[in-house]
Formats: C-alpha cells, structure tokens, sequence
C-alpha cells in the first residue's frame, strides 16, 4: 500500500489528467470564476484522454497520490468520435492494474470534463476528495 | 541529477499570482532544483521588459531550457516559446507552468496551501523541461489554392472572398446545380431577399473570376498529401477524374431537412406538409393560397419536428436546429403578406427567435398568429377529419387546457439533419461529432478548425445554422485559410508519436488504433516495424497506451516526461 494512503487525517491528494483542448480550458474556467476546490488537486495535461498509460495511473498511487481523476474529453473530443469507449477502456485496465497492485480501484475516476464544465469540475473533485478521505479511513481501520 | 541548464521564471501578475502565492517562497524552493541555473521572480513576464531579460540570460547562462510560471498556457505558451527562438532555443525547450488559473485564481483562501501547490507545479514543470529535446517543426511550402466542396451560400460567399485575396479556388458540387438549400428559396429572413437572388449573385460574380472554377455533379474521391500541399482527385459527373493541388480544403457540405417517417406528426395526411415544401410553395403562389386546389383558410404550425426529440427515442436528434423557430415566423408573415384573412396557428414548445429576429415573432404576434405552448412530453395530436386537419393540443400558457384546431394546412417545421457523407468523411478522415455534424475542434476556441490540419469545415455541415451564421462561419473558415496560404508556407507542430524500432515487433496494434493512417510498416535492420509519418500524425497518443512494447511516446508526453512530472507533484515540499 502506498505511503500516501496511510493517514486518514490528511487531504487526499488527487492526480488530474486534463486534456490540452477540452477538459483544461474547463479547469481554467473555474480557476477563472474563482471556484474553490482542495488545492492537493494537481493537474498534467495531455493530448487526449486515450492516450494516457494504466502504468501512469498505477505509478501515481505507488508514488503517494490518494487518487487519479482523468478528466475525459468525452463526446466533445475533436481527435476520436469513440474517445469515450477508448477512455474507457483505459479505465478498466488502469483499475486491473490497480488492483493487481494491492489498491483499491475506486482510487481511479473518470468523468467527461467539457471546456465550460467548470462547476462540473469543482463538484467532483469535493465529491471525489470526500469519497478518498472515506477510502482512506476505511483501509487505515483494515490496517489496524 | 541532470546536466541541462534551466531557467525558470515565476510571475506575479502583478497580484493576480502573488496576492494567494507567495511567489518569493516558490522561487527559493525551487532555486535549487536539479537544472536550474536561474531562478527568478517578475512582475509580468509577459512584457516586453521580462522577455528582454530572459533572452538576455539565456545566452549570458547558455541556457538548453525554459520555464515561466505564469497564466494558461492557452494564453502565452506561443509568446514564451517565441522569445525560446528569438534568443537561439530551441522553442520545444520551453514549459509553462499555470500557476494563475489552476492555481493563485482557484485557491485565493488558502495561501499557504496555494503556494505549497504552486512549488509542486514549478518542480513538475522543470522535471518535464529537464527531459525536452529539441525538436524540429517540418516546413510545408503552401500551394496558394483552395478546394471548397459545396456550392451552397457558405461554399459560394468562401470562394468569393478567396479571390478577392488573389487566391485560386476550386469549388465542386454534388448536385448538377449549384445554390444549395438557399437557391430553392424566395423571400428569407433577416432581410427578405430572395435566396434564388442571393444565389444568382453569387454565382454571377463567381462566374467572372478567372480564379475560380466550378464543377457541378462533382465528387471528392482522393486526398493525399498535408496541410498546405494537398493532392486531391475529383471526379465530374462519376467519369472524368481531375487531379488538383491545393494547400487547404474548405467543407461546406450544408445539411439536410429532417426527414418524417408516415404518421409522424400526421405526416402522409393530406394536408400535412413540411416546412421547406411549404415555403418552397408559398414562394411560386401568387395571389390567394390554395392546397390540391382547396383554398387555404387555416393553418397551423408545430415546431421542433425531428430536434430537441426525446432521449428514449433510438437515435433522437436531441439538438436544437436554431434556424426554424424564425424560419417559420418569417414564413407565417410571408403568408399574411399574401392573405391577411388566413388564420394561423403555431404550436411550440420553446420560442426561440434570438437577437434581432425576436422582431419578427413580435410582427407575428402583432399580425394575429396564435402562439400555442404545448409541453416537451405531451405532442400534438394530428388527424385527418373530412377535408379538414384536426390537431389536439394542450396550451400550457393556459393551464393545459385542450384546443381542438382544424385547419386546411399542417405545416411541420422540420430541423435540420446532418447530411449522408460518409465518403467524403473517409476520404478526408474529417471526425464526426455525436450529433453526426462534421466535428470541430472546439466549438468557442477553434470552431472551423478540424483536427486534420488545413481543412476546414464552413456552414452547416458543422451544425445547425441560420444563413448568416453560415455565411459567418464561411467567412472565419475563409480567414484561417488564407492566413495559412498567404504566408507561403506552414510549420507541422513536432509534438507527435515516435516509435522506438528496437522495442516494436509489428504487432499491427498501434495502426489499428490510429484513426489517420499515420502509421505504416517499414524495414529496419532486418526486421518489420512501425513508423509514424509525421505530416498525418496528429499527436493525440491513442496508440500510446496500446502498444504491448511499451515503443510509442508523444513528443512533449513521453513516458518518462510524464512519470518524472509525476513524481516531482508528489515529492515533499520543504
């Protein structure tokens, strides 16, 4: 188990994938309107969301994140008309790989962020950072 | 550890970073960062001052890398990656860091936290510049001529505008007519002129220009080639194959009118026609209105006929045509011009004649048409009855009660669909959106721009339109085009896939995925491999995550980019 999963107390700390065209400006938009969300949300942009690796998601969690949210470009993505099939199979194999790993597979997420999906966005990183915190909580009890 | 040498800059925005950052505290934290050499804070690094500065220390400290943190990267990334160039950098050595909109702007309660954020963004940032390598954009000498498919209003006033620039347009169309929806049409709003004089214009003046050539009963059945340079083969009336050189693609395909299925709407009824039947005959009356040679005292409208359908449906339109509410108010006034004594009826659900066009409801109003408000799961009920069409319907502008309506005429005012282009989509490999218009790569930020480079899509084969908006967006599909052409020549962006042949095996896997056949099998030291052609590789990594070798990185995303980026976002802050 990660070191980044053993303290209950502390603000998970989330990994954003965000994607150059879409999901980023949406980002943007709610650092623009000064919505407020954790700030141990930390963001890397990519291309696409089908091109991210299960092995980055994996290695995120062994390197103490407490959970990645990919941040997909949806229906909206102008590279793939089946982007959201393709995300989504990514998913499945990053939860695999997660789980093959000793990690709970809900510490991945995925939602479709659109350019103006600013609220969208600040909603679930809370309900993402409350459902970690509960994640948290409940293997550090296990581990006792 | 690392031997590149960095600079990095943090900005203050003057206060839009520096009021929740504390930007001094960032830069010590990261002032000892494996690569950096310069470490320095500024008030705007955007201006000309701060740019001065950086060049200057990039050649006094020799530095192989550059980071400023700063607003998005969608606002200055081709700033900073200019004054790269301008000091002798490569400008693919250059990372920004947001540290205004992801950060400062997002967590202006908590400073502390925003400025321990703010060091783990920097760290990211240079670990990622740290694994740069210089890259090299590939120069595409343009060819100054453009291919417009379609010879519709948008493909017309293009094509026009084109010329006027000095350069060569090539417009084909499908139909052996040219025109498009607009020249079947009389009178049309915003200013009633007649779309057949509309068209005539436009083709009379098109028809003057040596620089512009029309093919009629044409199809586009090859491209080849990249933005700027592109080889198309066009056929003309399905034999004569032409074979042209064009430097962007123009797409301004138009749409079609929803299409009813019998008993829709009472559609197949006598007396129950569409909305672009009913214009087309409203346009050839002259005098009183007759239908089958009944004359027509009544008639009833009902709005949002195929759009906005609802979600149960198999494959509902769920979109908004935008065109039709204002089309079939401005028709119902074109009536009321012919007969003043016709009764008129309109059934909708939401009344949208936005901006300007919002006059003509009123006209409408003013003029005696009834407005009717039915609900969005509760549709008019259509039935014929003796020589009379009998419409049910329940009016929420007056609680729910129920009308009985009969009229001589039931107008269905049909959206818009998508057109059947399936071929031209694959010859273009032009990605279709959910709504099966072509796909943008951006509706606010790129709205003509497609992710094949130098083709653009123009009208509404992008999506529901009104003329103007057509003619608007033909115009911005026209601008980007020109300003590519007239340049002379393009710069490819090299952020795309590389393939390492030592890994590859040729599993076929990578040009499976890849929508663009950007990929193709090649011999390398005695062994079948992947490689990537870089003028049709759009950098978007979907082969990435596939390949079982683990051999394919994007350029700017590598693998080891990505995980030091990683590890420098988790790594303790002191």
């Amino acid at each position: 188990m990660s070191a980044g999963n053993s303290n209950s107390s502390r603000v998970p700390r989330i990994l954003v994938f965000s994607t150059n065209n879409i999901s980023d400006p949406g980002i943007d938009m709610a650092g623009g309107s000064h919505m407020s969300y954790s700030p141990a949300v930390l963001v890397i942009p990519v291309p696409c969301s089908s091109g991210i690796k299960p092995s980055w998601v994996l290695h995120a969690i062994d390197a103490g994140f407490d959970g990645v949210f990919i941040a997909a470009d949806g229906t909206d993505c102008a590279y793939l008309q089946d982007c959201t099939k393709r995300t989504g199979e990514i998913v499945q194999k990053a939860q695999s790989l997660l789980e093959k790993h000793g990690h709970d597979p809900r510490r991945l997420k995925m939602a479709a962020i659109c350019s103006v999906c600013a609220e969208s966005f600040q909603s679930h990183m809370d309900k993402f950072e409350a459902a970690l915190m509960k994640l948290n909580s409940t293997e550090e009890k296990v581990a006792q | 550890m690392t031997d590149r040498r960095i600079g990095v800059y943090i900005c203050y925005c003057g206060g839009n970073i520096s009021d929740y950052v504390e930007v001094e505290k960032v830069r010590v934290a990261i002032s000892r960062d494996p690569g950096v050499v310069v470490a320095k804070t500024t008030m705007f690094a955007c201006s000309d001052a701060a740019q001065e500065e950086m060049i200057e220390d990039i050649k006094t400290n020799k530095l192989d890398g550059l980071v400023v943190a700063s607003c998005s990267p969608k606002l200055h990334l081709f700033t900073f990656r200019a004054v790269a160039e301008r000091a002798g950098l490569n400008p693919y050595q250059y990372v920004q860091v947001n540290l205004r909109e992801q950060d400062s702007w997002a967590h202006q309660h908590d400073k502390d936290q925003a400025t321990e954020k703010g060091i783990r963004l920097v760290r990211a940032g240079i670990a990622k510049c740290a694994l740069t390598e210089p890259l090299s954009t590939m120069r595409i000498k343009t060819a100054p001529r453009v291919l417009i498919i379609g010879a519709g209003v948008a493909g017309l006033r293009a094509a026009l505008s084109l010329s006027d620039m000095g350069l060569s347009v090539f417009v084909i169309e499908k139909e052996a007519e040219i025109g498009g929806w607009v020249g079947k049409f009389g009178s049309m709003f915003p200013n009633d002129r007649k779309g057949i004089d509309l068209i005539g214009t436009l083709a009379g003046e098109a028809g003057q220009r040596d620089n512009i050539k029309i093919f009629t009963s044409s199809e586009l059945i090859e491209k080849g080639g990249s933005i700027g340079d592109f080889s198309v083969v066009i056929q003309v009336e399905g034999k004569e194959k032409i074979s042209l050189n064009v430097g962007t693609v123009i797409v301004a395909t138009g749409f079609d009118s929803y299409r009813l299925t019998e008993g829709e709407f009472g559609y197949g009824l006598d007396g129950v026609i569409t909305l672009p039947d009913f214009k087309m005959m409203l346009d050839k009356s002259n005098g009183s209105l007759a239908f089958n040679g009944r004359k027509i005292k009544d008639i009833a409208y009902i709005y949002c006929v195929g759009s906005r359908q609802p979600r149960e449906m198999e494959n509902p339109n769920l979109y908004c045509s935008r065109y039709c509410c204002t089309a079939a108010v401005h028709t119902s006034l074109e009536v009321g011009k012919k007969d003043k004594s016709i009764h008129q009826f309109h059934l909708y659900r939401d009344m949208r004649t936005y901006g300007k066009y919002e006059l003509l409801y009123n006209s409408a109003l003013n003029n005696g048409s009834v407005f009717i408000k039915y609900a969005d799961d509760d549709f008019p009920k259509v039935e014929r009855a003796g020589d009379k069409v009998h419409i049910k319907v329940k009016d929420l502008l007056s609680h729910g009660e129920e009308f009985d309506i009969e009229v001589d005429l039931l107008i269905l005012v049909t959206g818009m669909i998508p057109r059947k282009n399936n071929k031209l989509a694959d010859v273009l490999k032009l990605p279709i959106g959910m709504d099966g218009f072509f796909n943008e790569i951006h509706p606010k930020l790129r709205p003509v721009e497609t992710v094949i480079d130098g083709v653009f899509i123009a009208g509404a084969s992008q999506g529901p339109k009104t003329l103007a908006e057509s003619v608007t967006s033909s115009m911005a599909a026209v601008s980007k085009s020109a300003a590519l052409l007239m340049k002379g020549y393009v710069d490819l962006e090299p952020l795309i896939a590389k393939i390492d042949p030592e890994r590859c095996v040729w599993c076929d896997e990578c040009t499976k995925a890849c929508p663009y056949g950007a990929i193709e099998k090649v011999s390398a030291d005695g062994k079948e491999v992947a490689r990537i052609i870089p003028s049709l590789c759009k950098g978007g990594g979907t082969c990435v995550p596939l390949c079982p070798q683990d051999a394919i990185d994007v350029e700017g995303y590598t693998d080891v980019q990505i995980t030091a980026m990683i590890d420098s976002l988790i790594k303790e802050v002191k």
